[in-house]
């Protein structure tokens, strides 16, 4: 089976937000695999174990620092990488769903992974938009999936409860936290990775044509939040005058 | 501006709150509001859309809508934007809306601004890097669509007012229907979902055990309210996954967050921090989260929490 899962490098989820010119900083910040894209490439290793053959490919479009994660996920057990290098593009979602597509079609896939959104922007478009390019069913905020003949069957999470979809392959799905739990790469993992090919691709060189349809047009930093009332009484005083703060002042009760 | 679609999201034959959200927010931008109704017998509610002063309102009505997938939405969405040619169409971020939103902006070649918070003269404020940064995005062309986050705009009055109503045709294509629901798992829980919520009580490492969720569960009926877990909670197993708030969990507005030994962690904070009042119980004065609650108690949350369930349920009462 011919797994490939889409993979973006993010902030480390403790990384403090700095603007410079108006655009975020990035410089001294860790950059991690994005979190829900772990699980995608758990999810095909798995898959792959569990069926005995294949081939997991991660395939990443960002600058060449994105190399590491996709280095990171070759350590954890994917067996080759493609980096499709964005530097220099004016890009939106539509524009990266294009990209990936566009490289995809170069490769064979009986079912693609990807997170269900990134923890940066957190636009939770780029794997759905991929699904349409290529034309495949998709299968959004799985939480469990099974592998059957011809055609995958996701539990994915929807309000209220769950939802079991069964799509023929090729497919697209991607991942919600509870899915897995992600491994850490073994030593012998690191040492593989350090073998195993790395593809670099330019963007420009795809003769991809869409334009970005949307634009940001300012960033800027939540204002600082005013300390708020703290109740040391002792418990039932202190309980009252929450109550009380929470209908006469706040009035939310 | 030209026609500003809202598009409904509805359950079982009811509208769900945040159509009349998106109704607010309609107005706000301007133009003519329209609405978009999908579903099996549907056409009741194309008409109570009219009473919020929507003054069309498309209506696709089709048996094999009934069960909502990717693909039936996604055609019949796509094709009526092509048709009608709205500027901007609304679609709530729900599991549902986040669903089909992007495939139809891929499919009509638009572009899209995800899970906004806020509008402001032609362009919309998204939190990024979970609420540590925010962003004002406009469109470069048209359509547009746009999701918009639950319980953040204030729902429409209503107006009074009839909607014209227009019947869409709906057929699909074979790879339409090749997505099959198996089976939908309902949670059977008494309590409101937690991205609809209007008050959340959340529980984190601090509740020591899956036991004592029970008082949260407690408080929580007195106040009508949502469960909630820290990451920390759901990792120990106290707590299903569907109930972690923050950045690989939930991502919630509740009008009141009260969070209870939770240490308000930053990827704790990224899901909840657009809350409109935090209230936090800790035991620990120097914890984190009392940096961003409006209010809090500094004490044990055993002690706290009964006294806060019973002085609910007194004021509640009278
Ligand atoms: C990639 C990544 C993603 C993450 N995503 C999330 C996420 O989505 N959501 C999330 O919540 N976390 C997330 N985390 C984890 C996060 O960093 C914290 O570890 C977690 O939020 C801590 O949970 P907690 O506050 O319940 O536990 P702790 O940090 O252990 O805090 C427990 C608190 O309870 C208090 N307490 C203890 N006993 C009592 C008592 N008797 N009375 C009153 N107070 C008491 C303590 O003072 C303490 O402040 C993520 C981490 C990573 C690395």
């Amino acid at each position: 089976m011919k797994l490939v899962v889409l993979l973006k490098q993010t902030f480390d989820t403790e990384a403090k937000i700095v603007l410079k010119d108006g655009k975020i900083d990035d410089s001294g910040v860790t950059l991690i695999i994005n979190p829900y894209d772990e699980f995608a490439v758990e999810e095909a290793l798995r898959i792959k174990e569990k069926l005995g053959q294949g081939e997991v490919v991660v395939v990443s479009a960002g600058s060449d620092r994105a190399q590491e994660a996709l280095r990171q996920a070759l350590a954890m057990g994917a067996d080759r990488a493609v980096l499709v290098k964005t530097d220099g593009l004016q890009l939106d979602e539509m524009v990266v769903a294009e990209v990936l597509a566009k490289v995809l079609q170069q490769m064979e896939y009986d079912l693609i992974l990807a997170g269900w959104r990134a923890i940066d922007d957190s636009s939770a478009q780029v794997g759905v938009r991929v699904a349409e390019i290529l034309g495949l069913p998709q299968i959004n905020l799985v939480t469990k999936l099974e592998v059957g003949e011809g055609k995958i069957t996701g539990h994915r999470e929807i309000e209220g409860g769950t939802e079991v979809v069964e799509v023929p392959l090729p497919a697209l799905v991607t991942a919600q936290r509870g899915l897995n739990e992600p491994r850490y790469p073994s030593m012998k993992g690191i040492m593989q990775a350090k073998k195993k090919e790395l593809k670099v691709i330019n963007a420009a060189d795809l003769g991809v044509n869409a334009t970005p349809k949307v634009e940001i047009k300012e960033i800027f930093l939540p204002k600082g939040k005013q300390a708020g009332k703290i109740f040391t009484d002792e418990p039932a005083v202190a309980v009252a005058k929450l109550v009380k703060a929470l209908r006469e002042e706040a009035k939310v009760i | 501006m030209g026609k500003v679609w809202v598009v409904a999201e509805q359950r079982e034959g009811k509208l769900k709150k945040v159509t009349f959200e998106m109704v607010t927010l309609a107005r706000q931008i301007g133009g003519e509001v329209e609405g978009v109704v999908i579903g099996k017998d549907v056409k009741g509610l194309a008409s109570e859309l009219g009473e919020y002063g929507v003054g069309k309102v498309y209506v696709a009505d089709h048996p094999d809508l009934e069960q909502y997938t990717t693909a039936k939405y996604t055609r019949v969405l796509a094709e009526l934007i092509n048709k009608e040619k709205p500027e901007v169409v609304l679609i709530a971020n729900s599991a549902q809306g986040r669903d089909f939103a992007p495939r139809t902006a891929q499919r009509v070649g638009a572009g899209q601004v995800s899970d906004i918070t806020g509008y402001e003269e032609g362009v919309f404020v998204r939190p990024i890097y979970a609420g540590k940064a925010y962003t004002k995005v406009g469109a470069t062309s048209h359509p547009l669509i746009v999701t918009v986050r639950p319980n953040v705009f204030s729902a429409a009055e209503k107006t009074g007012g009839q909607a014209a109503i227009e019947e869409v045709a709906v057929s699909f294509m074979p790879e339409d229907l090749k997505a099959i629901v198996k089976e939908v798992v309902k949670q059977v829980s008494g309590r409101p979902e937690l991205t609809e919520a209007d008050i959340i009580v959340s529980g984190g490492r601090g509740m020591k055990g899956p036991e004592n969720f029970k008082l949260l569960e407690d408080l929580a009926d007195v106040l009508g309210a949502a469960v909630g877990a820290s990451r920390a909670a759901v990792d120990a197993g106290w707590r299903e996954h569907r109930y972690q708030v923050g950045q690989t969990g939930k991502t919630v507005s509740p009008s009141l967050y009260i969070a209870v030994g939770i240490s308000g962690a930053i990827q704790h904070l990224a899901g909840m921090g657009s809350s409109k009042v935090i209230v936090a119980i800790n035991k620990d004065p120097e914890a984190n989260i009392f940096k961003v609650a409006d209010y809090g108690i500094v004490g044990d949350l055993f002690e706290i929490v009964p006294l806060l369930t019973e002085e609910f349920k007194k004021l509640l009462k009278s």
